[in-house]
């Protein structure tokens, strides 16, 4: 039977519910209605008020009053409703959900998930589809991951719940509704750990959350080409798993990196920085980036233009001096 | 709910005059004991020397910056006294009085901002947050801790100290409204003292009394003299004996004067003049209890003695806490930044060690 990441994200808050006593879901529609998107869907009405509960619409507030909740010993997994809306929350999220721990020198730590939907492709208008992971891995003590499949959705918010730091955790939007197989046991620690999601020896595709379908897409639509591609699904933008993404890197010689945000001092930009670095005297050319465009996302008619896509990413490959620099497998 | 269950008194509640004789605009509110009204003065003289030694440590370089509290040592030392140890305070940066009456060592007061680390203290075991220096921010940390002990089934209350400016901010609002909605067992305790930095109360807020905002969020508010120490103390009494009955949270504005600059590297003079400062001295409240308290005898002037002669001794510790150098480890700067540290943190932490050749 298939299963929507949507339903794999229902089912992990079900488990952590049941596993343990602290663990308390709130946010603005996450009781009755179950989630805008329905990840909360019956959990209310299963697990009771006390478990799973509507708050004012505030998210600052919702933030701040799980930042409290923490420090009085539950485990509070807030939902942020869409990506642009958790702005309001920026403050408490960076000057105290990721410092907390650090100012009071470990007495007191913010074991708490941040549910954030983002990023786009699903026609959504104005302020419904930003893609706002920069923001959150710039700022040291915060953990974010963003899981690109529904087994990984299920695995990922079980360890985030069950991580002593605090997480934010990004949902791609436009996968949700994406199904496959999911087995509901977890198939081991996800969190801190980028995986290879195809192997290939030519270059190596590294992409995250709902860029990682598109570039499965690619890898496929690259045999045409000939080209043999690797993809790694990140998982955890921060911290940033180095030794998957060069031992890869490595393997392959080439890599591109794909995301939805703007490109500029964007995630990729890191991304390149660190496999240059690392790999610089395995690269037979530079490391190049898919991204968004550098404007504010745009209308729903237009967000395909901004979108990486097969076809970009494919002419982005074809620019790794192929030419020049015969690949040459397993080099 | 009737709105008048919510109202705060007309004009600020009040027992004492400027003058220290007695006032009689305190309502239904009962009057705290002799034995808590002496150790309320006890703390507001100590408190008074600690700012000025705090102050006067700024100008020798021990501190960073110390924003003083001195003419709010009755709000300061009230807001400790009204809870019990296992309930929560939330202070600001400004609020080091209160955490002096409420028992910590001035080592751990200051260390904030002496620059040593951002708390001096264990925030479990002494049931104080970090010294909040967002604005606002941490009320909605105590709406949330405060519901979280009442889910617990835990006998505790949380109150949070925020000042005039500081209602104007977001989260204050949002504060009011998540605690009011959960009927979460906590006290915001505004400390009105005119000015947030330079800008006036007129120009912060066109409300006749910030004590008039928990109306609009369904909570009990009051308004009370906030240079009175007999009046803040009952006041605070009562709200925290409401919040921790179930009754859900208060809202009390005490209004008060920031007699000094906002921190050492403010110019008061600039936004107010010398004459409303005076006005303001006149209403010292640390003198006004003094005057209360002796005019019923009370206390003696070998009381008073003891006081100020216990105050210098606490003046002293807190000039060889200061004056004594700081041992800091530079390696403590990537501890508790997560529970374990990142590789790229061991990389980093490697790399400085290597540095200091440690």
């Amino acid at each position: 039977m298939t299963t929507t990441m949507a339903q794999a994200l229902n089912a992990a808050l079900r488990d952590a519910l049941k596993d343990d006593d602290r663990v308390l879901v709130f946010g603005e529609d996450v009781g009755a209605l179950g989630g805008v998107f329905r990840v909360t869907d019956g959990i209310t009405a299963d697990f009771g008020e006390d478990r799973c509960f509507d708050t004012p619409l505030a998210e600052s507030g919702i933030v701040g009053f799980a930042v409290g909740m923490a420090m009085g010993g539950f485990r509070p997994v807030v939902e942020m409703q869409f990506d642009a809306f958790a702005y309001p929350a920026f403050e408490q999220i960076t000057s105290h959900v990721a410092k907390l721990r650090n100012r009071t020198r470990g007495a007191l730590s913010l074991p708490m998930v941040i549910r954030i939907p983002y990023a786009g492709g699903i026609g959504g208008v104005e302020h419904h589809c930003d893609s706002s992971e920069v923001y959150y891995t710039h700022t040291p003590g915060l953990r974010v991951v963003t899981p690109g499949t529904a087994q990984d959705a299920y695995d990922l918010l079980r360890d985030a719940i069950d991580s002593p730091d605090p997480v934010v955790f990004l949902e791609p939007k436009a996968r949700y509704w994406s199904g496959e197989e999911v087995g509901f046991t977890r198939s081991g620690p996800a969190m801190d750990k980028a995986v290879v999601r195809k192997t290939g020896k030519d270059v190596t595709l590294i992409a995250y959350g709902p860029m990682v379908a598109t570039a499965m897409e690619t890898a496929e639509a690259a045999k045409d080409e000939g080209w043999d591609v690797e993809v790694v699904d990140l998982r955890s933008l921060s911290p940033f798993d180095d030794e998957t993404v060069t031992a890869s890197v490595r393997r392959t010689g080439r890599a591109v990196v794909v995301h939805e945000a703007a490109g500029f001092g964007g995630y990729g930009a890191e991304v390149v920085a660190r496999v240059t670095e690392q790999c610089f005297h395995q690269l037979h050319a530079p490391v190049l980036r898919v991204t968004g465009l550098d404007i504010p996302y745009p209308a729903p008619k237009l967000e395909r233009h901004t979108l990486p896509d097969v076809d970009r990413i494919l002419d982005t490959i074809a620019r790794l001096q192929w030419a020049d620099t015969p690949v040459v497998a397993g080099a | 709910m009737a709105v008048e269950t919510l109202l705060p008194s007309a004009s600020p509640v009040r027992f004492v005059a400027e003058d220290g004789t007695r006032a009689d605009r305190h309502g239904g509110y009962a009057e705290p004991t002799e034995t808590r009204l002496k150790e309320t003065y006890r703390l507001m003289v100590l408190g008074r020397r600690f700012d000025v030694q705090a102050t006067a440590l700024t100008k020798q370089g021990r501190l960073a910056v110390y924003p003083s509290s001195a003419g709010q040592e009755a709000c300061q030392v009230a807001a400790a006294l009204a809870l019990q140890d296992n309930d929560w305070l939330f202070p600001t940066y400004r609020d080091s009085v209160a955490l002096v009456a409420r028992g910590l060592k001035p080592g751990e007061v200051l260390t904030l901002l002496r620059g040593d680390a951002h708390c001096g203290y264990n925030p479990t075991e002494t049931r104080v947050a970090p010294q909040c220096t967002p604005l606002a921010t941490q009320t909605l940390h105590a709406a949330g801790l405060a519901h979280a002990m009442q889910r617990r089934g835990e006998d505790a209350v949380a109150l949070a100290l925020i000042g005039d400016g500081a209602t104007s901010e977001g989260d204050f609002h949002e504060a009011l409204n998540f605690a009011a909605v959960f009927k979460a067992p906590v006290v915001f305790f505004v400390q009105n003292n005119r000015y947030a930095i330079s800008v006036p109360f007129e120009k912060q807020s066109a409300a006749p009394a910030l004590a008039y905002k928990g109306i609009g969020y369904g909570m009990r508010s009051e308004q009370v003299d906030g240079n009175d120490a007999v009046a803040v103390l009952a006041v605070l009494d009562d709200a925290v004996k409401h919040a921790r009955e179930g009754k859900g949270p208060v809202l009390v504005e005490a209004h008060t004067y920031r007699i000094d600059a906002h921190t050492n590297a403010d110019d008061a003079t600039r936004y107010r003049d010398a004459d409303e400062v005076a006005k303001w001295r006149e209403a010292d409240p640390v003198k006004r209890l003094e005057t209360y308290l002796k005019d019923r005898n009370s206390l003696s002037e070998h009381e008073i003695e003891l006081c100020h002669a216990e105050a210098e001794e606490f003046a002293q510790s807190v000039r060889d806490t200061l004056n004594a150098e700081s041992e800091l480890d530079p390696m403590s700067l990537f501890d508790h930044v997560y529970a374990e540290p990142t590789r790229q943190l061991q990389r980093q932490r490697a790399m400085v060690a290597a540095e200091l050749e440690v």
